[in-house]
């Protein structure tokens, strides 16, 4: 069984022997961040996500796979409640960041969502200046020092591995930089604030390999600091970045499980399916 | 052409490009040809033309000489001549010529028909002198002498000179006796009359009077009539000095004239006058025009104060309807529970720029003049009542009123825009924290402030173009006095003004003269395109400014 997958994984790029892994993940030593329990969610009668339960460990990449319309999007934008933008949404069951309700009246949505950044599938930089678009989330804290938001600004654009091409325009418009930049531009203006988590919704989705792979290696590093979410329809994508990876399909969780597990022996026929491509 | 072919033609596609081409040319002929038209007839009117001195030979009458300018030809079809009017044989129609002979105080009127067949030798005389005279219209004539007292100073050759270097002398007088009466007596009259408000205003307290008070105003008011009395002085003496000088002139019939210089405004003589001269008159005329006030019931003179009016009141309204219609915009768009009421509201908008203008007056009439503009007197001027300060058609009704008119525009065109938005940026801005009031404000409003910019541009062409309810609300024929001058509070809202527009019908319709008149309707509706124009381009080049700042967003 392993070997067939090997072997399709093979067919399909997918190297899962040459992934730059460290010793083998295990989710019993991993620290919760965010848990889910018996969730459940609804557009007006038609549930979206069905009873799900999942513990997303902290400072590890987790990726949510599946095919289109399966609902991972759906699930990755309950972390941060961008579900209440969306009239007739009701949900069910637990989401606890460290240990809190989310969804409870006490939570402040604003801070919440310092809390948990995310990025979206297409790059959406505001038309402001470099600057000012990494410095926006600082001057909703009300943070004007000139000195404190240069440092920032620095600092969230080499995090975001940036800075390099743009030190010499910050003072130009974010509109001018290639899809690419604006990406990563966009994910330094969500670390400038510091987030614990970072939900990244198909982030490569709209870019070209080369930008991809930038984007890829920038989430290798960031997850020493930042716990993330990725939600990719990209198999190889999902395999070389995450450490966990869910498979969700129709609404449910099929599967949970180390990548390499889940990649090389899948513990569910529908996994197994997916992975080797016969739907999806 | 065989029915394949015509169906393959009509499939490709040409019809449709022929027929939109056709509508894109017709507009653009449509719009080069009216303003090409309005521009002729209106510019050429400051030409200095050519003066004809013409034998004129009417029968029945005795031989007689017409000096005057050509203004217009005609060909009168023979079945529409006077039946008293002998044709000649074989003649099918009648040409004529109108002429504008001026010295309307002494012919009864300046303008007249004159037939091309009882014309006889026609000339220009160098010497021909062209007067534009405070009243009475122009004068055309011969220069004899000029007058001192009635004494004669300088005929002949010495005359022109004269009377060149006498007129400036006498312009200056005019503008220095006109300064006086306009700015410093105007000030004098100002606080009299802010004394007399004061002194009302302590009797309305009841304020018993052997209260020192009353005492310094009739103080301060012995000042001001001091002051008023040695204007009045100075006053005389210039008008002493004004009518020192007379020209005499002779008419084509010649019979000799009497003119008093103070009655000259200016003096040319185009006959004798080359290109770049004439050119050079041109200009100084136009000038005139654009910086002049009216004389004459509005048919001579400039159209200053018209021209500043429409663009106070445009301005004003502009800074009135821009918040009012972005902020309800926003509301509707991004607060308000999208649902029956909203709906309602928003055909409520949308019908509302469809309502006729002059309804628009008969509110601001109802609501702003008398409702609120009464009340505001009632509260804040009752010391000058009855005589109403806000209770009477002005600048700021007016402003207000048009502001009303074009609120709908803004509305839409401001929730068009922020419906432009895309999702993105707003989610992007919500990832970080930001609530939606911060969202709004740092985030969408600014980037749907070039459709906010359209919506001004729309509502500033249609404010500018609208006369009928302005009639209810503010506009006068004649305005005394500017909305802005040197007495405090320097913008008088209160105040009534003139119009471009307004003026357009006035002197069209209510012009006692009709042919000197229609120049300047055209003139004057040249003028006010033109600032309807400047306006726009104005805030068409703040738009696209705007523009530049979000240029890519769209991708």
């Amino acid at each position: 069984m392993e070997a067939v997958n090997q072997q399709k994984n093979a067919a399909r790029g997918i190297d899962i022997e040459s992934m730059n892994r460290g010793p083998k993940l295990n989710m019993a030593d991993e620290t919760a961040c965010i848990e889910i329990k018996n969730f459940n969610l609804f557009y007006g009668d038609a549930q979206a996500l069905k009873d799900i339960n999942l513990t997303i460990p902290r400072h590890r990449v987790t990726a949510f796979i599946g095919p289109s319309g399966c609902g991972k999007s759906t699930f990755l934008r309950c972390f941060n409640r961008m579900n209440d933008l969306i009239d007739n949404v009701n949900i069910q069951g637990q989401l606890l960041l460290d240990g809190e309700e989310l969804n409870s009246p006490a939570v402040n949505v604003s801070d919440l969502r310092r809390k948990v950044g995310m990025v979206f599938q297409k790059p959406n930089p505001f038309p402001k200046t470099i600057y000012e678009n990494v410095a926006y989330g600082l001057r909703l804290q009300g943070v004007n020092d000139r000195q404190t938001l240069d440092k920032v600004v620095e600092k969230s654009l080499k995090g975001a591995a940036l800075w390099d091409e743009v030190k010499d325009r910050l003072q130009s418009s974010a509109m001018g930089l290639s899809g690419g930049q604006q990406q990563r531009l966009v994910i330094a203006r969500a670390i400038a604030i510091e987030p614990e988590v970072l939900l990244l919704d198909e982030p490569a989705s709209a870019l070209d390999p080369l930008s991809t792979l930038k984007i890829e290696e920038l989430i290798y590093e960031l997850k020493e600091k930042y716990t993330i979410v990725i939600v990719t329809h990209n198999m190889q994508q999902a395999a070389r970045v995450s450490d966990y990876t869910a498979f969700m399909y129709m609404g449910e969780l099929i599967e949970f499980g180390a990548t390499d597990e889940l990649f090389t022996n899948p513990g569910k026929k529908q996994t197994e399916d997916y992975i080797t491509g016969r739907y999806g | 052409m065989s029915n394949s072919t015509f169906k393959s033609w009509y499939q490709s596609g040409s019809p449709w490009v022929w027929l939109n081409a056709g509508a894109v040319s017709i507009s653009l002929i449509a719009v080069i040809g009216l303003v090409l038209l309005i521009a002729v007839r209106g510019l050429s009117h400051f030409w200095p033309a050519d003066i004809m001195s013409v034998e004129y030979n009417e029968p029945g009458l005795e031989p007689t000489v017409l000096i005057g300018e050509r203004v217009d030809h005609e060909v009168v079809p023979a079945e529409r001549v006077p039946s008293d009017y002998q044709l000649k044989e074989g003649q099918i129609s009648v040409e004529r010529y109108l002429l504008k002979i001026g010295n309307r105080d002494q012919f009864g009127l300046d303008f007249r028909w004159i037939n091309k067949d009882w014309m006889g030798e026609v000339s220009y005389p160098e010497d021909i002198l062209s007067i534009e005279r405070r009243e009475w219209g122009h004068f055309y004539g011969y220069l004899l002498s000029v007058q001192q007292q009635g004494e004669t100073v300088a005929d002949g050759e010495q005359a022109w000179p004269e009377f060149q270097q006498r007129l400036d002398r006498s312009n200056n007088l005019v503008a220095e006796i006109k300064y006086i009466e306009k700015i410093e007596i105007g000030k004098i009259n100002q606080a009299l009359e802010s004394l007399r408000l004061d002194e009302r205003r302590l009797e309305l307290d009841n304020v018993p009077e052997d209260n020192a008070a009353y005492a310094e105003i009739e103080a301060a008011r012995a000042v001001q009539n001091e002051k008023y009395a040695k204007l009045q002085i100075r006053l005389s003496e210039l008008s002493q000095a004004l009518i020192r000088d007379q020209v005499v002139m002779q008419m084509s019939n010649g019979d000799e004239v009497v003119i008093p210089m103070a009655k000259i405004v200016d003096v040319v003589k185009p006959n004798d006058m080359n290109r770049f001269e004439k050119l050079q008159h041109y200009f100084h005329e136009v000038w005139k025009f654009i910086s002049g006030e009216p004389r004459e019931a509005n048919t001579e003179g400039g159209i200053f104060p018209a021209i500043f009016g429409t663009v106070m009141m445009v301005l004003i309204m502009s800074v009135i309807v821009t918040p009012f219609g972005v902020i309800a915009a926003i509301y509707l768009k991004e607060y308000a529970k999208q649902g029956v009421i909203t709906r309602t509201i928003r055909i409520a908008v949308n019908n509302l720029a469809g309502v006729p203008s002059i309804v628009y007056g008969v509110f601001g009439l109802g609501f702003f003049v008398y409702f609120l503009g009464g009340n505001i007197d009632e509260i804040f001027f009752q010391a000058k009542l009855p005589s109403p300060t806000f209770g009477q058609p002005g600048l700021m009704w007016a402003s207000l009123t048009l502001a009303i008119l074009t609120v709908p525009v803004v509305i839409v065109a401001t929730e068009e825009g922020l419906s432009r938005i895309p999702r993105a940026m707003r989610e992007g801005s919500l990832a970080l924290g930001a609530t939606k009031a911060e969202t709004l404000w740092r985030t969408v409003i600014p980037m749907a402030a070039p459709a906010m910019m359209t919506g001004l541009i729309l509502a500033v062409a249609r404010a500018a173009g609208e006369v009928a309810p302005l009639m209810m609300v503010g506009v006068v024929k004649l305005a005394p006095a500017l909305a802005v001058d040197s007495v405090a509070p320097y913008l008088h809202l209160d105040r009534q003004f003139m119009h471009l527009g307004f003026h357009i019908y006035d002197v069209g319709f209510q012009s006692p003269n009709v042919e000197a008149a229609r120049p300047l309707v055209y003139a004057t509706a040249f003028l006010l395109l033109l600032i309807i124009v400047v306006l726009n381009l104005t805030a068409i080049s703040i738009r696209n400014r705007l523009r530049e700042n979000f240029k890519a967003s769209d991708n």
